[in-house]
C-alpha cells in the first residue's frame, strides 16, 4: 500500500475526480501553484489561481455548482471562511431550501486548521461548529490521509456543499493509502480500536491523541474504544449510540473550543438517548474558550493530550465515577 | 434604436410597465389590509427592468434581489404564482418558502435570487463561469442596485469577471436609495459606473426611467458582452418612488426629489411616447388597462385559493 501525507492524498483524490467526472474543477488561492502537476493533467481552465477574496471565491463556487459544474474551492485557513461566510451559509446552505429545490450546489470548500504551525488565532481557529449549526451544508474532517483521500472523493461527488477541513498538524503526517477506488460515505463514523470499558469519541487529530491514550489505558487495564467520527454532518448517531450502550462511559474529546462545540451535541445526544446505559457523566475535553496563541506550550495546551484524555477515561472507570 | 435591440411591440413594453405596477400595488393594498406580508417594491423602476430583461435571449441567465418583481414579470412569471409565492402558499414558484425577497424561477432562467445586498453579485461570476465551461450560448444579466454596489463583493465581482473573461452583464439599477439611505451619503462618487470602468469593463449610462432608452442600451450592452465573452456594465438612472419597506411613511425623503422623479414617472413617459408616434390611443390604452387589471384579479384569486403548504415540507428541500 502506497505511503502518502494528508496534503498528497487530497492531491490524489483530486486528480482521481477530475479524472473522472470533467465538470469538476479546481480554484482557490495559489492552487494552480502549489498544485501544478493538476494543472498539467487537466489544463488551466480547470485548475485556476484566483484573487486573495475569500468571498467572491467561495460565491462563484456557489454559482458554478448550481449551473453544472462541481467545483472544489480552496480557501486556505479556516478562520478565512469569516470572509466567505454570506456565499456558504446564506447562498450554498439556504437557497435550496429557499428556491423549493429547484437547485443543488455540488461544491467542496477546503480550509485548514488546527496546532502544529503556531499560526496564531487568525489562522488556527477550529470553526466547525459554525457549519454544522448551518442548515444545508455537509462538514468534513478527516483524522489520516485514507480517510482523507476517501471523504474528499466522497464529497466532490456529493450533490450539497461540503465544508471539508484539513488538519495543519496532520497535513504532512505520512500514512498508507490504498490505491484504487476507494470512497467512504459521508456521515459514517470508523471504530478504530474497539474496547468495552470506555468509549473515546472524536475526529481530526485528537483521534490520534485518543488512540494513544488508549494504548496507555490498555497498560492499566481499561479497554478503550476509540470513534472517529469522521464527518460531523452528517453525524454518525448510530455509531455514537452504540459504543455509549456498549461501554456506558464516553468522553468527547476535541481540539475546538469546548464552549458549544461538536462535543456538547453528542454529550446531549447520548443523554437524551441511551441515558439509561450510562455509568458515568460524559465528560468533554475540549480547547478552552481563548483565541490559539502563537506560542507553541502555549498553542498545545488548548489541544486535549494523551494523558488528559487518559485521565478523565481513567476517572469514568473509578469505582465511584463522577 | 441600433442594430441590436430586437424588435419588441412597444405596446408588449407597456403593458409589460402596467403589469409590474399594479402587481406591486396590489401587494402594497394587500399588505396594508393585512392580508400579505410588507415587501420591497420596485414601484418607479420598472422601465429599467422591462427595458433590459426584454434586450435578453431565452438562453440567458437573471441573477437578481429583493426587488425583483419586474425581472421576473418582465420575462414572463405567472403573476399568480408569484403572488402565491409572497403569501408563502404551496403553489408560489418556491413552494412557498422563499416569500417575496428571494424569488427564483429556473424554468425562467431566473437562478440564484439572493436578498443578502449584493449576494446575486458574489454568484454572478460563477453562473457565467458554468455558462463559459459548459460551452452553453447564455451571457448573464445580474441586477443590482446601488446600495449593493457599495459592498465590497460588488469589487470583488468585477474584478473576477474582468480577470477571468467572464459573460456577465452587470445591470446596476441606480435607485438613489440604499434602503433607508439616499445613495448621495453612501457613495463616495455620482455613479456606480466610474468604479466599474476602473477595472477595465466596458460601462454605459441610461435614463432608466424611459423603457426605450434601456431597451437599446442592454441589447448593445448584451451584443458586447456575446460578442467579446467579457463583462459589461450598464447603470441605469433611476428612482425608488415608494420606500424600502412596505408600509413605509417616505418621512426621510426629500420630497421635492421624490416630485421631479415623479413628474417622470416611467409609464406615464411610455404611454405619452407611444401616443405621440401614433401606437396606442385612448380605446387601446384603456384595453390594455382592463387587461392587466383581469390578470391581477385573476392572480389574487389564484394565490388566495392556494393552500399552505403540508407541514411535512418543513423538512423537505434541504439536502439533495
Amino acid at each position: 500500500m502506497p505511503t502518502l501525507t494528508l496534503h498528497d492524498a487530497i492531491d490524489a483524490a483530486l486528480t482521481e475526480e477530475m479524472r473522472r467526472d470533467r465538470n469538476v474543477i479546481a480554484f482557490g488561492e495559489g492552487i494552480a501553484t502549489k498544485r501544478h502537476d493538476l494543472v498539467e493533467e487537466f489544463g488551466a481552465l480547470r485548475v485556476r489561481n484566483t484573487p486573495l477574496a475569500e468571498g467572491i471565491i467561495a460565491g462563484t463556487a456557489v454559482g458554478a455548482s448550481a449551473c453544472g459544474l462541481r467545483p472544489v474551492a480552496d480557501l486556505l485557513f479556516a478562520p478565512f471562511l469569516c470572509y466567505a461566510m454570506d456565499e456558504l451559509v446564506n447562498s450554498a446552505g439556504k437557497l435550496r431550501y429557499m428556491s423549493g429545490g429547484q437547485f443543488s450546489f455540488p461544491l467542496v470548500a477546503l480550509a485548514m486548521s488546527g496546532a502544529g504551525w503556531g499560526v496564531g488565532a487568525q489562522h488556527n481557529h477550529n470553526v466547525e461548529a459554525w457549519f454544522v449549526h448551518s442548515p444545508g451544508l455537509k462538514v468534513v474532517m478527516p483524522s489520516n490521509p485514507a480517510d482523507a483521500k476517501a471523504l474528499l472523493k466522497a464529497a466532490i461527488r456529493d450533490d450539497n456543499p461540503v465544508v471539508f477541513f484539513l488538519d495543519i498538524g496532520l497535513l504532512y503526517q505520512p500514512g498508507e493509502v490504498p490505491d484504487g477506488e476507494h470512497v467512504i460515505p459521508l456521515g459514517q463514523a470508523a471504530t478504530v480500536r474497539t474496547g468495552s470499558d470506555v468509549s473515546l469519541i472524536s475526529y481530526g487529530k485528537t483521534v490520534l491523541h485518543c488512540l494513544q491514550a488508549a494504548e496507555a489505558l490498555a497498560g492499566a487495564g481499561i479497554a478503550a474504544e476509540v470513534i472517529d467520527l469522521r464527518s460531523l454532518k452528517p453525524l454518525d448517531e448510530a455509531a455514537i449510540l452504540a459504543t455509549a450502550r456498549k461501554t456506558g462511559r464516553v468522553v468527547v474529546v476535541h481540539e475546538a473550543n469546548r464552549l458549544c462545540g461538536v462535543g456538547a451535541e453528542i454529550a446531549a445526544l447520548i443523554a437524551e438517548k441511551v441515558f439509561p446505559a450510562l455509568k458515568a457523566p460524559v465528560l468533554r475535553l475540549g480547547g478552552p474558550d481563548v483565541p490559539v496563541p502563537a506560542s507553541f506550550p502555549l498553542e498545545q495546551a488548548t489541544v486535549p493530550q494523551v494523558d488528559a484524555i487518559a485521565a478523565a477515561a481513567r476517572q469514568l472507570c473509578a469505582p465511584q465515577a463522577v | 434604436m441600433n442594430t441590436n435591440t430586437p424588435s419588441v411591440d412597444p405596446l408588449k413594453l407597456y403593458e409589460q410597465l402596467l403589469l409590474i405596477r399594479a402587481y406591486e400595488n396590489a401587494i402594497v393594498d394587500g399588505s396594508a389590509a393585512g392580508r400579505m406580508p410588507g415587501t420591497c417594491t420596485s414601484v418607479g423602476q420598472e422601465a429599467t427592468a422591462v427595458g433590459a430583461v426584454n434586450a435578453l435571449g431565452a438562453n440567458d441567465l437573471i441573477l437578481t434581489n429583493h426587488r425583483s418583481a419586474g425581472h421576473l414579470l418582465a420575462r414572463g412569471a405567472d403573476p399568480g404564482r408569484l403572488l402565491a409565492e409572497v403569501m408563502g402558499r404551496r403553489d408560489g414558484y418556491c413552494k412557498g418558502k422563499s416569500g417575496s425577497l428571494h424569488i427564483a424561477a429556473k424554468e425562467l432562467g431566473v437562478v440564484l435570487t439572493s436578498t443578502i445586498v449584493g449576494g446575486e453579485l458574489a454568484l454572478a461570476p460563477g453562473v457565467a463561469l458554468a455558462e463559459s465551461m459548459l460551452g452553453r450560448p447564455g451571457i448573464v444579466a445580474c441586477f443590482f442596485g446601488d446600495g449593493a454596489a457599495c459592498e465590497g463583493r460588488f469589487h470583488e465581482s468585477l474584478n473576477l469577471a474582468a480577470l477571468w473573461n467572464l459573460p456577465v452583464l452587470y445591470i446596476c439599477e441606480n435607485n438613489q436609495w440604499q434602503a433607508y439611505v439616499h445613495r448621495r451619503e453612501a457613495m463616495s462618487r455620482e455613479r456606480v459606473a466610474d468604479w466599474a470602468a476602473g477595472y477595465g469593463i466596458p460601462v454605459r449610462s441610461v435614463d432608466g426611467n424611459d423603457v426605450f432608452a434601456v431597451l437599446d442600451a442592454a441589447a448593445a450592452a448584451a451584443a458586447q458582452v456575446r460578442e467579446s465573452g467579457r463583462p459589461v456594465l450598464l447603470e441605469a438612472m433611476t428612482y425608488r418612488t415608494r420606500g424600502h419597506l412596505e408600509p413605509d411613511d417616505q418621512g426621510y425623503v426629500d420630497k421635492t426629489e421624490l416630485a421631479a422623479w415623479l413628474a417622470r414617472d416611467p409609464l406615464s413617459l411610455c404611454r405619452e411616447r407611444l401616443i405621440a408616434e401614433g401606437h396606442l390611443d385612448a380605446a387601446a390604452a384603456a384595453a390594455i388597462v382592463a387587461r392587466v387589471d383581469e390578470r391581477i384579479d385573476a392572480a389574487i384569486a389564484f394565490a388566495d385559493a392556494s393552500p399552505f403548504p403540508a407541514a411535512e415540507e418543513l423538512l423537505r428541500d434541504v439536502y439533495a
